[in-house]
């Protein structure tokens, strides 16, 4: 157990070198000069090339990667060229906006689908698990920003219920900002459940073919001990790695419920640097996200053992 | 049993039918899909503009169709350079092995450590936001999963008989990876490329909403919907056909995919 997690921490610092590497890579790839975006195209040489000399893009590529490695350990990403803002600060902010918008609407789906495919699994061909897959894989074919729309156009627009746009923390202001929350959140889950139902259910099918399982039948077990005792931690394995990718997957993709709904989270915040060539604070960003991707995969992976005996006995 | 039939008729037509809207589309809509006329903007569904014209004048159903046209394009262009290169890739890390597996499989976990729209927005930066720039942005965010899924399947099948036999025979490892190896491992190919099909559209639907896929005025359904936002209460019908394209040909890809599944790999038939 102890043997299996320390391989698997060892195996991300490898993976996490990589990601900063690319990061920083992709960023000089990216066409335009950085100091003449920041100064305008009439600068004075001079002016030009002290500006140069401040970012350090004078010296050469391999200096570069070292002092922005360096910086990188002091927790230092730089400085947003249109705010002038220090970029962790600005993607720690943003960071935690997105992030309580997708842990929320994760929760909620995982605990809809996981017991909804299960039971449609246990019921297999009956009508209940045909509606169940019809309405599962049609909510998945749904994108968020047009199910997101149209909760806008009929909760907000038509009947008034809800905020159309803007956005309150829950921090400042916790009734008002779960208010803001709800139609985000519902078009992220409507779409979500729709692919983790499928998952749960095809993950338990998986489980019920098994041998164990006749024979905790023929032992005269009541169908809930089963389905709960030795079905549920069995097939819930597949399904709590696809969470820890679509956790990942949201983050990146968060952007588009944040225009819908215009939610300042980092989504928002990628795009905005990407039109505004704000060079540092799209690798910020980018860095971010990807190690967070990492590290929430390597979480899921090392909680493995908490449902799965057999790794523990590895 | 009878359900997986309605859903592979129900799932076939609807790719049809829009495979069939998108050839059209690129070559014949009703009406100019970029004439602005701004004496008809905002006309509600009716005679002569079957699905009403937007904040132009443009006519909708004409920029659907043109719309499709250029979605499904990109989709199979994207798909169609992530399983020639994913093979590709594949084939050599699964065959070869020692350092050129090696290198293939840093390069592809690397590329898999982002989150694939993230992989897609910053590729997009640094292409520029234009068709080619969206086709090798998303290209390039799919390739590893082909990649992973060929390598697995290469390598099982390098240990087969028969491929020692050709081996033995003398055939160049070229000819045995072409003619014994790579039609081997279409199957999960077909599979994988189906499903991406599906959420290639759905992540240059997005791009396009955000305004870093296609630019306008070319239409694309995501920069239509992403158009008709500020006009969603008066002309609602803006805002509901594009995503409706969008879900009926996601649904579509989906109920086919489940059909390709379940024919080309049984072991996940009846999930």
């Amino acid at each position: 157990m102890l043997r299996f997690m320390v391989a698997r921490l060892l195996t991300a610092i490898p993976t996490l070198i990589l990601v900063s590497i690319t990061v920083f890579t992709m960023i000089r790839l990216v066409p335009g000069d950085p100091v003449t975006l920041m100064l305008g195209d009439n600068a004075d040489q001079q002016v030009y090339d002290a500006m140069r000399h401040h970012l350090g893009l004078d010296q050469s590529i391999p200096t570069q990667m070292f002092l922005w490695f360096q910086a990188l350990l002091h927790g230092d990403l730089g400085h947003s060229i249109t705010t002038g803002e220090p970029v962790l600060q600005l993607v720690l902010h943003r960071f935690f906006v997105s992030a309580q918008l997708v842990l929320i609407a994760i929760a909620i789906s995982a605990f809809i689908a996981v017991p909804l495919g299960m039971i449609a699994a246990w019921r297999q061909s009956s009508g209940f698990d045909l509606g169940v897959v019809i309405t599962a894989t049609m909510l998945m074919s749904i994108p968020t920003f047009w199910g997101g729309l149209m909760l806008l156009l009929f909760f907000g627009l038509k009947l008034g219920w809800l905020p159309v746009i803007g956005y309150v923390s829950i921090a400042q202001n916790f009734w008002s900002g779960l208010i803001y929350l709800i139609m985000p959140v519902a078009s992220l889950v409507l779409h979500e459940t729709g692919i983790l139902v499928r998952m749960a259910r095809a993950s338990t099918l998986d489980v019920l073919r098994l041998d164990y399982i006749t024979h905790a039948r023929a032992k005269g077990l009541s169908d809930a001990a089963i389905l709960t005792r030795h079905v549920a931690r069995n097939a819930f394995g597949p399904t709590w790695t696809l969470l820890g990718l679509i956790l990942g997957n949201l983050l990146g993709g968060v952007a588009v419920i944040e225009t819908v709904f215009t939610i300042p989270g980092l989504g928002r915040l990628i795009v905005e640097s990407i039109f505004g060539r704000d060079y540092p604070v799209l690798q910020g960003c980018l860095l971010f996200v990807a190690v967070t991707y990492v590290v929430v995969n390597l979480i899921i992976d090392l909680c493995y053992p908490l449902f799965d005996p057999r790794i523990k006995a590895q | 049993m009878s359900l997986r039939r309605t859903n592979q008729i129900l799932g076939s037509s609807l790719v049809a039918f829009f495979l069939v809207v998108a050839l059209t589309g690129l070559l014949w809509t009703p009406e100019n899909p970029l004439a602005i006329h701004l004496q008809d903007k905002l006309m509600p569904p009716g005679p002569g503009h079957w699905l009403g014209t937007d904040e132009y004048g443009r006519d909708v159903l004409s920029r659907l169709m043109a719309a499709a046209g250029t979605s499904v394009s990109i989709s199979t262009l994207t798909v169609l350079c992530s399983v020639f290169f994913g093979l590709i890739l594949g084939a050599l890390s699964g065959y070869c092995r020692g350092w050129v597996d090696r290198t293939i499989m840093l390069f592809t976990d690397t590329l898999l450590a982002f989150p694939s729209m993230l992989l897609a927005l910053a590729l997009l930066s640094i292409m520029g936001t234009n068709i080619s720039g969206v086709i090798i942005a998303l290209g390039l965010a799919y390739l590893p999963t082909v990649t992973r899924v060929v390598r697995g399947s290469v390598m099982s099948l390098r240990e087969q008989d028969y491929i020692e036999a050709s081996r033995l025979m003398g055939h160049p490892a070229g000819y045995t990876l072409l003619v014994h190896i790579i039609p081997n491992c279409l199957a999960p190919v077909i599979v994988i490329a189906t499903s991406m099909f599906g959420s290639v559209l759905l992540t240059e639907s997005a791009l396009s909403f955000l305004g870093l896929g296609v630019p306008p005025p070319a239409p694309t359904w995501g920069n239509m919907l992403a158009g008709a936002r500020p006009y969603m209460e008066q002309a609602v019908w803006l805002g509901i056909f594009p995503g409706l394209c969008i879900s009926m040909t996601l649904l579509g890809i989906n109920l086919f995919g489940d059909y390709v599944r379940d024919r080309f790999d049984p072991r996940m038939r009846g999930l």
